[in-house]
């Protein structure tokens, strides 16, 4: 089960996770939206994979559909991994 | 009226290197792409033609249709603003198996990550109809697009579909092809196992010695429009789609029906289609597999059509060069059908050196030579028939002409 994990870590994994799926890794910042980033449902799902292998924190499909910014991302990992 | 079905550009990816120029060149110069017994396109990067976020989100196959289709689009002058509404446009590509290899992948992360590991690519990564839908994306092409599925007759399936779309007025033009990238481990075991590959890993069509086919991957593509609004924008015309035809064996699941008559059908009605005869024809290029069944079959349909005139017109395979592309085959060898007529020169089908007694036409052993005129031709046009046949008992066969100029 996941321990606590830090801002920090959840930044790296997320920002390491979209430079993976094909994306400019200095243009992924808190603020970023995926609307503007062009990070479509698949990425997301992507996402949410590489953040279960990599920090052991479950999102599901529904989960993830609901964020707007990478900021939100990090956000809800963070809260998910400390409950 | 008919609409008529011109060629304006086309693109390639095959063993040979990427580009159709590539193709025909290398094929008329007697270069065999076949190693340690597969026909790789080891020359194509993907991401020369697709971003790292493209690349990941298709398979190899689709990345060899996007790449031709590139070449093509370029080549018919639709770059960069398509000369036709999108809606009038078709994407329809041939493929015999789809994403194969992604399929491959996704297996084994699901028996060793479990199901929440999966992908959500792979589905759109393995589907058949991957290749149009990621071209007619890229290309803004919204009339009809799919995917022909028919195994090793698709990509001239996916031609002749697309040429019936314009002829009838459902599109004003069409980008067109096969694409296959099944070099994987899974269909290598499959294809030795039914005994369809080449235990020697060498392809020589028509040859005493061949002994099944050598697989290979890529992708052709080609441009097709309607004649009269290819001359109004004055764009380059290649060739003619002059006559298509398809039958079916309804024989085996894999095996030709040996007397070739299903696919004697598919030719000459093709020819027909082209209201041309036996006589007509300079060239053929035959599906020519190297297996021992196609070739005897092939054979024989090529004889019940052509009759006297089969043992004038040179034959020859382009798999002797490239391998056998599966869904992509049909496509790649139009092209290479294209060339051949447009440059004058009958490439010559690699490897075959000791002719089997049973078949006896011309298969142009050793090197290319040059495409004479008929003795007794109008001369206006050279004229081939290019056939490709599918496990499953599929016949198609194009009739192409190119004008003599």
């Amino acid at each position: 089960m996941p321990t606590q994990v830090t801002q920090d870590e959840v930044r790296k994994v997320i920002t390491d996770g979209l430079a993976e799926l094909g994306y400019e890794r200095g243009a992924i910042v808190p603020d970023a939206t995926f609307e503007d980033l062009d990070v479509d449902s698949l990425d997301l799902v992507e996402l949410a994979q590489i953040v279960e292998e990599e920090l052991g924190v479950e999102l599901g499909s529904a989960d993830v559909a609901e964020l707007r910014t990478v900021g939100d991302a990090i956000a809800l990992v963070v809260a998910r991994a400390g409950s | 009226m008919t609409r008529r079905v011109v060629v304006t550009g086309t693109g390639a990816v095959t063993p040979l290197g990427v580009g159709a120029v590539k193709l025909a060149e290398r094929w008329a110069a007697g270069e065999c792409a076949i190693s340690d017994g597969a026909a790789r396109a080891s020359e194509f990067d993907p991401l020369e033609f697709l971003s790292a976020k493209e690349a990941r989100r298709s398979d190899r196959f689709t990345q060899f249709a996007i790449a031709a289709a590139d070449e093509a689009l370029a080549a018919a002058g639709w770059t960069p603003e398509l000369p036709y509404e999108g809606g009038r446009v078709a994407c329809i590509v041939g493929t015999g198996i789809g994403g194969l290899g992604s399929l491959e992948a996704q297996e084994a992360v699901l028996r060793e990550r479990g199901p929440r590991a999966v992908s959500p690519l792979a589905v759109p990564l393995m589907m058949g109809n991957a290749a149009p839908a990621a071209v007619a994306m890229r290309h803004g092409l919204r009339g009809q697009t799919y995917g022909v599925v028919s195994a090793c007759a698709a990509g001239a399936h996916a031609i002749g579909a697309a040429a019936r779309m314009i002829e009838s007025g459902e599109a004003d033009a069409a980008v067109t092809g096969g694409a296959e990238a099944a070099i994987c481990e899974v269909a290598t075991a499959a294809f030795a196992a039914m005994g369809a590959t080449s235990p020697s890993g060498i392809s020589r069509p028509f040859d005493a010695r061949r002994d099944g086919f050598v697989i290979g991957e890529g992708a052709g593509m080609l441009v097709l429009e309607e004649a009269e609004a290819a001359a109004a924008r004055g764009a380059p015309v290649l060739a003619e789609v002059l006559g298509y035809a398809a039958t079916s064996d309804a024989h085996h699941l894999t095996a030709p029906e040996p007397s070739g008559r299903e696919a004697a059908r598919a030719i000459a009605l093709a020819l027909a289609d082209a209201g041309l005869g036996p006589g007509d024809v300079d060239y053929v290029n035959a599906h020519g597999t190297s297996t021992p069944l196609n070739d005897r079959s092939e054979t024989e349909a090529i004889k019940q059509v052509l009759g006297d005139r089969a043992y004038e017109v040179p034959v020859s395979s382009t798999k002797s060069a490239i391998g056998h592309l599966l869904g992509a085959a049909g496509a790649a060898e139009a092209i290479a059908t294209i060339e051949a007529l447009r440059r004058r020169v009958v490439p010559p089908t690699l490897g075959y050196e000791e002719p089997d007694p049973e078949l006896d036409l011309d298969y142009v052993p050793g090197r290319a030579r040059t495409l004479e005129p008929r003795a007794n031709g109008a001369g206006d046009r050279f004229v081939a028939l290019s056939n490709s046949f599918g496990f499953g008992g599929h016949n198609a066969v194009l009739c192409l002409g190119v004008p003599a100029r």
